[in-house]
């Protein structure tokens, strides 16, 4: 009965597209309408093709793992695109040249910028999130994913958004939101995907056989429903035809740039601060082989972070049209943030009290370890560069780039690597990774190139800041837009440099966990089945 | 009183307050007496059922650590 459903549904979104294709006003939904097609016909087939065989009931004493399998994949995939591109538009910055010419409009600087953010953010950070959410709310829940197939929907669902996002972000259909790049049909797929995320989610907590809701599961709570709604509110747009991807905002001038900024540093707080939080109070704890620092202090954490992040967006407008009340109120918050940041960074590191030694042996922990390190410096620079003193020197200069990548290398990824690191051999039934040196060669690489780049941009940062205010005894500004970027050539090449290095270090574990499925010796049956009764 | 003007005067007196008396009425429950046991136990969660989830029937005393 629900095949039949699903064949009607697929059937017409492939008549649509059909539809849409002949219509399409622009280059960019033609292409999407042809994706669509093509993926939605396939799925026709699909299910038409399985459509009469008995549907295997679902285990409900084993956890639902393929699809974690399957995000973690995606994460390390989406990762190196992300890193590469990255990357690679560093090197555009540095040597122009590398806006080709016959690329012109396609792959200069401008289209795969957004390319670039929305791969590490939304594929890499969001893949991660989905996939280590669906394997945390399934063992703290002790309870299988709710709703079956659905998972598979979100995981899949996920994907085809990020594939339409990155070829609108290259055929030019944007609607100029940073971080919130993509058209309204994208958005509209992205709430639907991300409702059926929270179903998941929610349902599965529903199930739990533990009294308690781990706290980890409050952070992913708060990052699915959060992301939900600014989505939604950050995304309200017109269609101006439902043939092209063009739409026109509800919100304008002050209102829209208020609303894109709170979106914009809840992203942040949310999606890249509290859904990774939820990773660091399951996966620290685990690797450490000890439960977290301090429970009491992880509650309070978490409703004082909630709390405070959602006030912080303003300070992405000082010395705007924004009234100065809100962006006082922004930069008030955004200092306040400091404590439960550095509360939660205090927790983790605490962790590890009574197994420091464990950071002699053990590579992935210590990737986890600087991960939150590292959210604890750019959780300490980012107040400071909120204040709107410093703010003055540091807008729209490089340092904000530097600070944002201190963030993004050192914190997200590194947890993300750490989780990587500690999921794969448990999904694949492996007793350890292939090789522990090869983690060690990836922190290293990993460290010195963020290293390289939040120095090079300080350095480039501030000389930019000091050099757009230099007056001269007249009162004139000594320095053309154009001495500036003159100025930064060495620091461009060295921030691309360790953007190289950072490639290098995902390369090589993409290598080493691909090594681990095929070759680490596998979890001998005995202490399997042994772990699989563990209550004794 | 227009809308943003009364809105506005909510937010910075009685939502502040309310908001304000919530989290420290979060921070006193996570101190209450008795609490503590509570929370070792919930701390310990990722350590049980790493690879199985627990028995649908319901009765499942987990192992302390």
């Amino acid at each position: 009965m629900l095949n039949y459903l699903k064949l009607i549904v697929l059937g017409l979104i492939a008549i649509f597209s059909m539809i849409a294709i002949n219509y399409a006003r622009d280059v960019a939904y033609l292409i999407h309408a042809i994706i669509v097609l093509a993926v939605s016909a396939g799925l026709f087939l699909w299910v038409l093709r399985h459509t009469d065989e008995p549907a295997a009931p679902a285990p409900q004493n084993e956890y639902m793992d393929d699809v974690v399998r399957f995000g973690v994949i995606a994460t390390a995939f989406w990762g190196v695109i992300g890193f590469i591109a990255g990357t690679f538009i560093a090197s555009q910055l540095a040597f122009p040249a590398l806006n080709f010419d016959w690329a012109q409009g396609y792959l200069n600087f401008g289209r795969l910028r957004p390319l670039h953010t929305s791969a590490v953010i939304f594929a890499f950070g969001g893949n991660a999130l989905i996939a280590t959410s669906f394997y945390v709310v399934q063992r703290t829940s002790a309870a299988r994913l709710w709703g079956g197939n659905l998972a598979w929907f979100v995981f899949w669902g996920y994907q085809l958004v990020i594939v339409l996002a990155a070829t609108g972000y290259v055929l030019g259909s944007t609607h100029a939101k940073e971080y919130a790049e993509p058209e309204w049909y994208v958005d509209w797929l992205l709430t639907i995907v991300w409702l059926a995320y929270l179903a998941v989610f929610v349902g599965t907590i529903v199930r739990r056989k533990e009294p308690h809701i781990y706290v980890a599961n409050w952070f992913y709570l708060s990052f699915i429903l959060t992301v939900a709604m600014l989505h939604v509110f950050n995304n309200l747009a017109i269609p101006v035809s439902i043939w092209g991807s063009k739409s026109v905002q509800v919100f304008s001038g002050v209102q829209d740039a208020m609303t894109q900024w709170w979106y914009g540093h809840n992203a942040v707080g949310f999606f890249l601060t509290a859904g990774f939080l939820g990773m660091m109070y399951y996966f620290i704890p685990k690797q450490a082989e000890r439960p977290v620092f301090s429970y009491k202090l992880s509650i309070i954490h978490f409703w004082a972070l909630i709390f405070i992040y959602i006030w912080a967006g303003p300070h992405h407008l000082h010395y705007t049209a924004l009234p100065d009340w809100a962006s006082t109120l922004g930069m008030v918050f955004s200092v306040v943030l400091w404590m439960p940041s550095w509360g939660g960074m205090i927790n983790g590191l605490m962790t590890l009290s009574g197994a420091w030694d464990k950071l002699r042996t053990d590579p992935v922990i210590r990737m986890m370890v600087i991960s939150v390190g590292f959210y604890g410096m750019s959780t300490f620079e980012g107040p400071m560069m909120s204040i709107r003193a410093v703010n003055s020197l540091s807008h729209y200069t490089d340092w904000t780039i530097g600070h944002v990548h201190s963030g993004a290398l050192g914190w997200n990824g590194m947890i993300t690597f750490g989780a990587l690191y500690f999921l794969v051999p448990k999904l694949w039934n492996r007793e350890r990774l292939y090789s522990l040196s090869m983690v060690s060669w990836h922190f290293w690489l990993a460290t010195i190139g963020i290293v390289l780049y939040a120095a090079s941009m300080w350095v480039t940062g501030i000389m930019e800041g000091l050099m757009w205010r230099e007056v001269d005894a007249n009162g004139f500004l000594v320095n053309s837009f154009a001495d500036t970027v003159g100025a930064k050539f060495p620091m461009y090449v060295v921030r691309a440099l360790g953007g190289l290095l950072y490639v290098a270090g995902g390369l090589i574990m993409c290598y080493n966990l691909w090594m681990t499925v095929k070759r680490a010796p596998a979890v001998e049956a005995s202490a399997a089945t042994a772990h699989a009764t563990p209550a004794e | 009183m227009e809308t943003y003007s009364f809105l506005r005067q909510l937010a910075d007196s009685w939502a502040l307050l309310a908001m304000f008396a919530f989290f420290v009425g979060i921070v006193i429950w996570a101190f209450r007496p008795g609490s503590g046991k509570v929370h070792s136990d919930t701390a310990n969660i990722p350590f049980r059922h790493e690879n199985r989830p627990a028995p649908a029937s319901g009765d499942d005393t987990p192992a302390a650590n």
